[in-house]
C-alpha cells in the first residue's frame, strides 16, 4: 500500500528535478524546486519523520526559497536568463561524468542490496516526533546544536557584509 | 511497507541529478539550486536508513544538514549579489579572476 504512495511521489520529485536542471528561467526552476520540495517532504512524512518533513516545508520550501526567489527577483537579468547557457566547451565531458556517477551510484546500491540487513527493526511508538527529536538533539547532540548556533550567526554576518560592501 | 533499497535509489538518482545540474548550468543561481538537490538526496537517505534501524541519529544529521543549507545559501546569494554588482551577468564561465 505504501509503495502505491511512494512511487508517484518518487517520480514526481525525480521529473521536478529534472525541470529545475533543464528549465530556461531561473523562476521556472525555482517553482520546480519548490515543488521538489514539497513532494519529498511527503516521502519523509512516508518514513514516518513528521518533524522532519515539518521542518522541509518550514525551511526549504518557505525560506530558503524565498530568498532564491528575492535574489532572482532583486537581479533582475535582462535577457541574461533567456539563452540555457551551459558550459560551452566540455559539454560532453559534463554528460560523460554525470552518466558515470549515476553508474558508481548504481554499483553502489547493487552492493548494498546484495548485503543481507537485519530485519526493520520494530518502529517505536513515537518515532519521528518532535518530542523524541528534541529529547535527542538536546541530550545527545546539544554541543553540535550549539555549534550550529555560532555558524548560523557567522553566516548572517558574513551576508550582512557581502552583500554590503562592494567588491573592487 | 517500501523496502529500503528504493529510499537508496530515489536519493542516487537525485543526488545524479543534482552533480549533472551543476557540472551543465553556467547560471550561477540554478547551480545553487542543484546544490540543494543534492543535500536533499542525502537527506532522504539519512532518514531511511534512520527509519530503517529505528534510531534518531539520522533526523539530527538531516537537521544539521537544513541549518548548514541554509547557512550556505545566506552567504553564496550574498556572493551572487556582491559579484552581480561588480559584473552584471550570472554567468559562472565570466568569472575567471582567479584561474590561471
Amino acid at each position: 500500500m505504501e509503495l502505491l504512495i511512494f512511487y508517484p511521489l518518487g517520480a514526481l520529485t525525480v521529473l521536478l528535478a529534472l525541470g529545475v536542471v533543464f528549465n530556461n528561467s531561473p523562476i521556472g526552476s525555482a517553482v520546480s524546486l519548490i515543488g521538489m520540495m514539497l513532494g519529498l517532504a511527503g516521502v519523509f512524512i512516508l518514513l514516518s519523520a513528521h518533524f522532519i518533513a515539518v521542518l522541509q516545508v518550514i525551511i526549504y520550501a518557505g525560506a530558503i526559497m524565498v530568498l532564491f526567489m528575492f535574489v532572482i527577483m532583486l537581479l533582475n537579468l535582462k535577457g541574461d536568463d533567456r539563452a540555457w547557457k551551459t558550459r560551452e566547451r566540455n559539454l560532453f565531458l559534463s554528460v560523460m561524468t554525470g552518466v558515470l556517477l549515476l553508474g558508481i551510484l548504481y554499483e553502489f546500491i547493487e552492493i548494498t542490496n546484495a548485503t543481507t540487513f537485519r530485519e526493520p527493526a520494530t518502529l517505536a511508538e513515537d518515532f519521528g516526533t518532535t518530542a523524541r527529536v528534541g529529547t535527542t538533539l538536546f541530550t545527545d547532540y546539544v554541543l553540535p546544536f550549539e555549534v550550529a548556533s555560532i555558524l548560523l550567526l557567522a553566516a548572517m554576518v558574513g551576508a550582512v557584509v557581502l552583500a554590503k560592501t562592494k567588491v573592487d | 511497507m517500501v523496502p529500503l533499497s528504493h529510499y537508496l535509489i530515489l536519493s542516487a538518482i537525485l543526488f545524479s541529478i543534482g552533480v549533472l545540474g551543476v557540472l551543465i548550468r553556467r547560471n550561477a543561481i540554478v547551480v545553487f539550486m542543484c546544490i540543494e538537490i543534492m543535500l536533499n538526496a542525502v537527506n532522504i537517505s539519512l532518514i531511511a536508513f534512520d527509519r530503517h534501524m529505528n534510531l534518531h541519529d539520522g533526523q539530527i544529521f538531516s537537521f544539521m544538514v537544513m541549518c548548514v543549507a541554509a547557512a550556505e545559501v545566506s552567504v553564496g546569494l550574498a556572493i551572487v549579489i556582491a559579484l552581480f554588482r561588480n559584473r552584471p551577468t550570472v554567468n559562472l564561465d565570466e568569472f575567471n579572476l582567479l584561474k590561471w
